[in-house]
Formats: C-alpha cells, sequence, structure tokens
C-alpha cells in the first residue's frame, strides 16, 4: 500500500530536526530564533506527515497497519514498527501537541534554547517510537530512551527543587523498567522472539504470566503512574518548565496505559484477570485518595497533576474492566486527558510567565484583568471536572459504565471521584479567576497573546469537539479494541471453563 | 607437521616480540630523544600485529601440542586488547611529551604488556596461562610507576606488584593443585579427567579463580583497583580498565567454559556469587566518590560484575554476551578516559568531579559526549550499554539465573545514581572557567569512543555476530 516507510519517517524527523538545530551554531539572539523556527516547522511537519497515517488508516483492519520489517539485533529481534487503532491514536497526539509545547516555549526559555529544542525534538522521535514499536526490544529502547531528554530538560529548564525531581523521576521510572527488562528477557526465552503479534499468539505458561505480569506493572504503574508509586509525578510536574510538564501529563503518562492494553492484557490474559481486584482497588484509592490530596494543594501545577493521578485511576479501571465500553472509555479517557490536562499546563504556564509565581493564594479576580484567559481555563477546568460536552466526560463516563458491568462496587467508589473532581477545581478556577482583584502585584495583568491565543484555542476547539462528537477516536480504535476484548474474553472464559470441567 | 606450520599461529606475536625488541634496542641506543618515534612506531607495530592476526588462515588452529590455540573466540579478543593498547599509546602521548617523562620504555613495555595478552588469550594450557599472565602484569607494574617522581603513582605500582604477586602465588597454587588431581596441565586434558568435581579440584578452581578475579578487579579482590587507578597517570589507568581487562576476561572465560565444562555447578556459584559482590560494591561504593578515576575504578569493578553474569550462565550464550559486553566496555571506557584527559585547567589535570561544574555550557559537545557514555554505562538505551547488559542478562535468564539477573538490574539502578551525579555536574550547576582546548588524538579517541556509543543500536549485527562466531568455537 505505502511505497515509503511512512511510519519511520514521522518518527525520526524529529531526530533530523534536532540535528539540524545543532547545526545552527552561536548563542546569539539570531540562532536562538532559528532553533525556534527549525524546531517549530520540524513539528509541524511531522505532524503534517502522521495526518497522511489518519488518511490511510483502514479503521476496519484489526491487524497492524503500516508495517515496516528488517533484520536488527537477532533472528528474533528486529526493527518492526507499525500502528493499529490502539496506538495510532497516541502517536497523533504526540505529533499534535509537539508543535504547542514548542510555541509555548517560545518566549518562556531564554537559555540554551538550542538545547532545550533539540531536547523536545529527540523526546519526540522516542515518544512517537515507543507507540509505534512492535517489538519489545525496541520498544524498551524508545520507552527507556525517553528518560534521558527528560531527564535533562526537567533538570536544566527546572524550577528551584530541580535536581530533586529530575533524580526521582529518572530512578523511579527506571527501577519500575528494569525489572520490566527482566521479563521481556524471560518472555524471548520463553518464545524465543521478541515481536509484539508473534508473543500476542504466543502461549505463556502461566507462572511465567504471574511474574511477568507483575514486572510490567512495576513498569507502567509508575509510568502511570498508579498510587502508591506516583510521588515522583507531583515533584516533576512542578520542576518541570512548561513545556515538559505538558508533555510529562499529556504523553509520558500514556506509556503507562498503553503497555496496559499492549502487553498486559493481550500476552497474560490470565494474570490479568487475576490481578484485576488489585488493579480495582489501587484505581479506587487513587481516584479518591489523590483527589482529596488535591484539595490540599496550595500550587497550580501539583494540583493538577494530582488530578492527573486521579483520571489516569478511571483509565486502570476501564482497561481492567475488560469491557468493550471500559477498554474503549479507558483510550478516550487518555487521549482527552493528553489534551486537557496538557492545555492546563499551558494555562498555568500563561499566568506563571507573568507573575512567577504559582502559588495559588497569589492569584484571585483574573477575570477582571483577563476575560479570555478566564474563558479558556473555564473550558478546560470543566473538561477536567468531566462536565458533558467536554470530552473529559465521555472517557470517565464510559470507564465507568464499562465497569458497572463488572464491578459494581469498585465503579461505586469511583464515582465519588467525579463529584471530587468537580470539587478541586471548582475551587481553583474560583480562587484564581472570581473573587474580588486586590492584590497589587495582579493589576498590571495582560489578557492573552496572540501566541498563547494559538497554542489553547486549538485545544478549546478539540476539547469541545470531541465531547460532542467522540466517534473519529473511537472509531479508530474500534476494531482493535474489539479484537482486544475478544481475545481477552475468550481467554480467560476458556481457563474458568476447564476449571469447571475437573 | 613442518616447522612452518608449527609456528604459523604464533606468528603475530612473534613479529610483535621481535619488534618490541627492535624499538627497544632503537631506544636504548639513540637515548631518551626518541621516545615519540618509538611511541609512533609501537603504534605501527601493533596495527601490524592485528593485520597478522586477521590474515591467519581460518578456523582453529592449534600448535605446541595444544597450548597455544587460535580460534575465533582468541581472534575477537586478540583485537580488542591490540585495539586497547593501540588507542591508550595514542592517548599516552601528551603524557609522554613533557620533557621530564620522556621514557621510551613506557611504550616498550605496553608493547611487552600487549604481548602477555594475546598469549593468555590464546593460553591452552595453565603453564602458559601463567606466562601469559605474569608478561602481561609484571609490564603493568612498571608502567604502573611510570610517573616516576610521583608518590602516588609509585605507591600504585608498588601496590599493585604485591598484591599482583599474592595474586599470582594463589594462581598457581590453584594451578598446582588443578595438575596434582588429573594429571595434566592442558585445558581439553583438565575438561577429560574431571568429570566429577573432587575435593581437591574444587580447591583447585577456588584458587584459580580467585587469582583471576585479582586480575578483572572483581570482588573480593578488588581491592587494589581504585587506589592503582587514582595512582597511576591517567594514559595508564585508561590502560589498566581497558586491554588488560579484556585479557584477563577471557582467559577467566577460556579456563571456565573450556577446561571444566563437566562441573559447572561447581564453578558456576563461585562466579554468581563474584558476580553479585562485584555489581553491589561496584554500585555501592563508587557514590561517595568524589575523584573521577576513583569513581571510574568502582564503576569497572561494577562492569566487570555485570560481564560474570554472562559467564555464570555457562552457555553460548552467555559466553557471547561476556564477548560483547567486554567489546563495548572498552570503547565505553576508552571513550571516558579520553574525556578525563582533555580535563585540564591551565594545563593542570582536573580530577575532581565538582570541577566538571556546568561544562555543558562552556563546552557542550564535550560534555555532551562523556554525558552520553555515562548514560551507557548506566545501560539506559538507547545506547551501547544498554546492548551489553541485554546479552548477558539474556544468558542468564536462559540459564535460569533469575535471582542473580534481578539483583544485577537492581544494582544498575543504584549505579545509575552515581553516573546521574555526574550528569548532573556537568548540565545543572553554574559553569566554572573553560577547560583547555582539545588535543587532536584525544579529541579523536572521545569521538571514535562517543559515536560508537551513540550509534551502535543502528547496526548492532556486526559485532553481535563476531562475538556469536567467537563464543561458539569455544563449544
Amino acid at each position: 500500500m505505502t511505497t515509503w516507510p511512512i511510519l519511520s519517517v514521522v518518527t525520526f524527523l524529529p531526530l533530523v530536526g534536532a540535528l539540524l538545530v545543532y547545526v545552527v551554531r552561536g548563542d546569539d539572539e539570531a540562532t536562538r530564533r532559528n532553533s525556534r523556527w527549525i524546531a517549530l516547522w520540524t513539528t509541524l511537519i511531522t505532524f503534517a506527515i502522521s495526518l497522511i497515517l489518519v488518511a490511510r488508516f483502514d479503521p476496519a483492519v484489526t491487524d497492524f497497519q503500516f508495517v515496516e520489517k528488517t533484520n536488527w539485533l537477532a533472528s528474533g529481534i528486529t526493527y518492526h514498527m507499525g500502528v493499529d487503532g490502539i496506538s495510532l491514536p497516541f502517536v497523533i497526539l504526540t505529533t499534535a501537541l509537539m508543535p504547542f509545547c514548542i510555541i509555548a516555549s517560545w518566549k518562556s526559555v531564554t537559555v540554551r534554547v538550542r538545547e532545550y529544542m533539540m531536547a523536545f525534538l529527540v523526546l519526540e522521535t522516542l515518544m512517537i517510537g515507543t507507540f509505534s514499536a512492535l517489538d519489545l526490544v525496541l520498544f524498551y529502547l524508545f520507552f527507556e530512551g525517553g528518560l534521558i531528554p527528560m531527564f535533562l530538560i526537567i533538570g536544566v529548564w527546572g524550577g528551584p527543587r530541580r535536581v530533586y525531581a529530575s533524580f526521582k523521576f529518572f530512578l523511579y521510572t527506571l527501577l519500575g523498567s528494569v525489572l520490566m527488562l527482566l521479563a521481556i528477557m524471560a518472555l524471548y526465552w520463553n518464545g524465543n522472539t521478541t515481536d509484539i503479534p508473534a508473543l500476542m499468539h504466543t502461549a505463556v505458561p502461566r507462572s511465567l504470566q504471574t511474574w511477568a505480569w507483575l514486572a510490567f506493572f512495576a513498569s507502567f504503574a509508575v509510568k502511570m503512574p498508579m498510587w502508591p508509586v506516583h510521588t515522583w509525578l507531583p515533584d516533576a510536574h512542578v520542576e518541570a518548565p512548561t513545556a515538559g510538564s505538558v508533555i510529562l501529563a499529556a504523553i509520558l503518562l500514556k506509556m503507562g496505559g498503553y503497555g496496559f492494553l499492549r502487553f498486559s492484557l493481550p500476552m497474560f490474559p490470565l494474570a490479568s484477570h487475576d490481578f484485576t481486584p488489585l488493579i480495582y482497588t489501587l484505581s479506587v484509592i487513587a481516584i479518591v485518595y489523590t483527589s482529596l490530596v488535591a484539595l490540599m494543594q496550595e500550587d497550580m501545577k501539583k494540583l493538577i497533576a494530582y488530578s492527573s493521578v486521579a483520571h489516569m485511576g478511571f483509565v486502570t479501571m476501564g482497561i481492567f474492566a475488560g469491557t468493550m465500553q471500559g477498554v474503549a472509555g479507558g483510550v478516550f479517557q487518555m487521549i482527552s486527558h493528553g489534551i486537557v490536562s496538557g492545555a492546563l499546563f499551558l494555562c498555568v504556564g500563561v499566568v506563571y510567565d507573568r507573575m512567577h509565581t504559582r502559588e495559588i493564594a497569589a492569584y484571585g479576580g483574573l477575570v477582571n484583568r483577563m476575560p479570555l484567559y478566564a474563558l479558556v481555563f473555564m473550558v478546560f477546568t470543566m473538561a477536567n471536572v468531566g462536565l458533558p460536552g467536554t470530552s473529559g466526560f465521555v472517557g470517565e463516563f464510559m470507564t465507568l459504565i464499562g465497569t458497572f458491568k463488572v464491578a459494581i462496587p469498585t465503579a461505586f467508589f469511583a464515582t465519588f471521584g467525579v463529584i471530587l473532581s468537580a470539587a478541586y477545581a471548582l475551587w481553583l478556577y474560583r480562587k484564581i479567576i472570581f473573587g474580588a482583584l486586590v492584590k497589587p502585584a495582579l493589576m498590571s495583568m495582560k489578557d492573552l497573546t496572540f501566541r498563547e491565543c494559538l497554542t489553547l484555542f486549538p485545544l478549546v476547539a478539540l476539547t469541545i469537539w470531541f465531547g460532542v462528537y467522540p466517534k473519529p477516536v473511537l472509531d479508530m480504535s474500534a476494531a482493535s479494541v474489539q479484537q482486544l476484548v475478544n481475545n481477552y474474553t475468550s481467554a480467560v472464559t476458556a481457563v474458568k471453563a476447564a476449571a469447571l470441567m475437573q | 607437521m613442518s616447522f612452518d606450520y608449527q609456528l604459523l599461529p604464533v606468528v603475530p606475536e612473534l613479529v610483535l616480540a621481535a619488534g618490541a625488541m627492535v624499538l627497544l634496542m632503537l631506544g636504548a641506543y639513540r637515548g631518551q630523544g626518541t621516545t615519540s618515534l618509538v611511541t609512533g612506531l609501537a603504534v605501527v607495530l601493533l596495527v601490524v600485529t592485528g593485520v597478522l592476526e586477521l590474515m591467519l588462515p581460518a578456523g582453529r588452529l592449534v600448535t605446541f601440542g595444544g597450548s597455544f590455540i587460535v580460534d575465533d573466540f582468541a581472534r575477537f579478543l586478540k583485537i580488542l586488547a591490540l585495539i586497547g593498547s593501540v588507542a591508550t599509546l595514542v592517548l599516552s602521548s601528551e603524557f609522554l611529551s613533557d620533557p621530564s617523562r620522556r621514557i621510551f620504555e613506557y611504550s616498550i613495555l605496553v608493547l611487552l604488556s600487549t604481548l602477555g595478552m594475546m598469549v593468555l588469550i590464546s593460553a591452552g594450557d595453565l603453564i602458559l596461562l601463567y606466562l601469559g599472565l605474569e608478561l602481561m602484569s609484571l609490564a603493568l607494574y612498571v608502567v604502573a610507576a611510570s610517573h616516576r617522581d610521583d608518590a602516588k603513582s609509585t605507591e600504585a605500582g608498588l601496590k599493585y606488584f604485591v598484591l599482583g604477586a599474592l595474586s599470582s602465588g594463589m594462581l598457581l597454587y590453584g594451578a598446582s593443585l588443578i595438575y596434582g588431581f588429573t594429571g595434566t596441565v592442558s585445558f581439553a586434558g583438565i575438561a577429560a579427567a574431571a568429570k566429577t568435581g573432587s575435593v581437591g579440584i574444587v580447591f583447585g578452581i577456588v584458587f584459580l579463580l580467585a587469582g583471576l578475579c585479582f586480575k578483572v578487579s572483581a570482588v573480593p579482590f578488588h581491592m587494589w583497583t581504585p587506589d592503582v587507578y587514582e595512582g597511576a597517570p591517567t594514559p595508564v589507568t585508561a590502560f589498566f580498565a581497558s586491554a588488560p581487562k579484556v585479557a584477563a576476561l577471557a582467559v577467566f572465560t577460556r579456563v571456565t567454559l573450556t577446561a571444566f565444562p563437566g562441573i559447572v555447578t561447581q564453578w558456576q556459584q563461585i562466579i554468581v556469587f563474584v558476580a553479585i559482590a562485584s555489581m553491589a560494591l561496584g554500585s555501592f561504593a563508587a557514590i561517595g566518590q568524589r575523584n573521577i578515576k576513583r569513581l571510574m575504578a568502582y564503576s569497572s569493578i561494577g562492569h566487570m560484575g555485570f560481564a560474570l553474569v554472562g559467564l555464570a550462565a555457562g552457555t553460548v550464550e552467555g559466553a557471547q554476551g561476556v564477548l560483547v559486553y567486554i567489546a563495548i566496555y572498552v570503547a565505553m571506557t576508552l571513550g571516558s578516559f579520553a574525556f578525563i584527559l582533555a580535563m585540564k585547567r591551565n594545563g593542570q589535570a582536573v580530577e575532581t568531579i565538582s570541577d566538571f561544574a556546568g561544562l555543558s555550557r562552556t563546552n557542550p559537545l564535550l560534555a555532551f559526549l562523556f554525558a552520553m557514555l555515562l548514560f551507557s554505562l548506566a545501560g539506559i538505551p538507547p545506547l551501547a550499554g544498554f546492548f551489553a547488559k541485554w546479552y548477558v542478562f539474556v544468558a542468564a535468564i536462559k540459564a535460569g539465573l533469575f535471582t542473580l539477573s534481578v539483583i544485577g538490574v537492581l544494582t544498575s539502578v543504584v549505579g545509575a545514581y552515581y553516573y546521574l551525579s555526574i550528569v548532573k555536574v556537568m548540565y545543572f550547576d553554574e559553569p566554572l572557567p573553560r577547560v583547555d582546548p582539545l588535543r587532536l588524538e584525544v579529541g579523536a579517541v572521545l569521538a571514535l569512543g562517543g559515536l560508537f556509543n551513540l550509534l551502535f543500536w543502528v547496526y548492532p549485527g556486526a559485532l553481535v555476530g563476531a562475538a556469536s562466531a567467537a563464543a561458539k568455537s569455544l563449544f
């Protein structure tokens, strides 16, 4: 169908852009401007090419598409790329958000602009690669490689406690991932291949399933992040520069959920079934507990970070419910959260650039000076709450329905999260936007600039569009999700039937 | 069997030995002024030796009644050791250019040590093993003290010599026990005789391995490493960390796999213990280090532990893992030491880690290459160090060594902490004054090591394939 390796081009184009930025020498204003423009154009072109993927993607096919396969490490370990309905939305999410990140950093990053842009472009390559790799080793390569640029982004351009936050981020994630690496090796030993489509059809012995599931869980739970291994996230978010927070919340967190969908459910269905109560428990704790924690925050970014943990709780709950609605809702919730939380961090960035503080108490009454900002922020706050008509509602609702079908108590408690998210999100909105404009420092605040409008308005449009008409995303993933759910259900029922026979 | 056929497999070694003697005469008659000439010719000689090695007929060549073996395993490691020696000589040129240190013997000693390594790698019996080991080590003792007027360097040489002599004694004692209980010194003969692990043979193995552990600086015989690494001149440290490690690990692998294949369970537990202890100590003890050379010493202890993980598997995959590991390790180490050599302010070597502060702003490329080498040493993909760890741990998992693997990867996370600390100093801290401009040859070694490390993932096939062929030739 395709004559050129379109997926590899999308993946490695940002890397080429990073090399171009490297070629630009010097440290004067012209260099900075050039590297910004190169980075922006690279991300835009990458996004444009990734749209070709959407255009040529056949949603009815359950197999992987745009497949590329060449020899790489060994007979069972190949360079194998491809996307299906589950991974393509994440690829598009990545390519779509990157230009916003570059624009958001246009003015706020003034030191070492070249390195900053290179780090982001390299990170983009690694993120796209993570979602489109069809070989476990290749996946691990991209998945772990992303730590290096993110470590530097937090550590070099971050806030006052950046060193602590970057180390915590790196070591936490690495600790989870090395266990997954061992599980990958065990799978290689078992099936003599690390090819993901092949492994999906390889029977994994029950005991290995359990251990491998736990090892993968260790990695994805940290990445997701699930309670109680979420503590790196608030630190990383608070210290990272705005665009770094956007990438963290919008894309890096999704790798955990994607991992559960791509590996845990299809490859270890029995272990997944066994561990579902664990996931339910952790998800409900995440939803309720971190929502309560969010209520107590004094830092805007920290509040949104904790709300991310709570929202990811819905995702894990939906995915492990193993129902069509649950899994599809999980995918949708991740895409929606990617847009909404990314946008919320951009909103925080807007006021942070003006005031250089993220303390909630330092703000109040912004609606008087910044009506446009108040409107935009409201849309995203509502989407974060899950108001019907915004994309946040669709995902939460679907995961809850999907869970209700199989586990009523879990869904019952998780629903409290909806109320609590309304509490903290509206509280945040009231504190910052409403009230009297009494603080003298805020008197001179200017409303959104053209550049900020450019980053926020498309996201507003997407949030409302997907809220009213979620069909494009759901359709894209429907066939793949259906197949995943069918395989999972049949594997689990087969074991149950076998147990009954005895 | 004609005379020339018997000598054919040792032609590269003969050329190297004769060449070293000629260079020695040259230096002895023409005086210290010839230092740079001798060094240059020594590099040429090493390259010629490598070419000759590759020109030997393919397959397994055996001579001297089975005591000298040239197989794919030997070829792979000899080339690697030669690369390490060449890079070291290249890196030494600045050290030797100082008027007070014009010592042509330095290059001769490196050549002789390399000769010892080549003999060691090809050794097919315990006698030749000992000969090679001693030739290599005696030259190394002197090289360690080559900075004659420096107390630290002298101390390093002396310390290395005393402890090295002790370990040689242990090795000899082990060898004599094995000879006593099997009646032969050739590896093939021992393998045939030692079908069951009698107490005597196990004792012999323990002593033999103790001596070898000393040479690869594995715990609990690592104590000399930090002091010698810190005290010896930096190019010498680079040498210690690369080529001799290759040779020692080679003989370690060959002895265990070809002389004792029937009693794997006996020596496996020793290797597992040594590997775990080395990985743990290498990770934890390095955290407190302030001196980059000391830190690299602990890092090398840890890395030897990782390499031994592959050997503990005792399989073809394991041997392949060891070979891939040591090859990538040599590249990373040479690159790192080239960086350390490049760190000079006003002609003074800078060895304290905190003095690298803000290097990414004053010298971005240098800092970037070293940061990537550090990430690679920590085993972060997509850098070369990840693949090194991949192959040894795959072998360990296949051999069912799960505990070893879990402990191994956990210590690698601990190790990542101190590598990250150096990256933090270079990238996050406020810059100090610029370092001196880079010398060409140091830059070249750093660039080669760095590029190999960065781009290994693009085409890993060549090295992995060669290592696989080399590993198969042992079984």
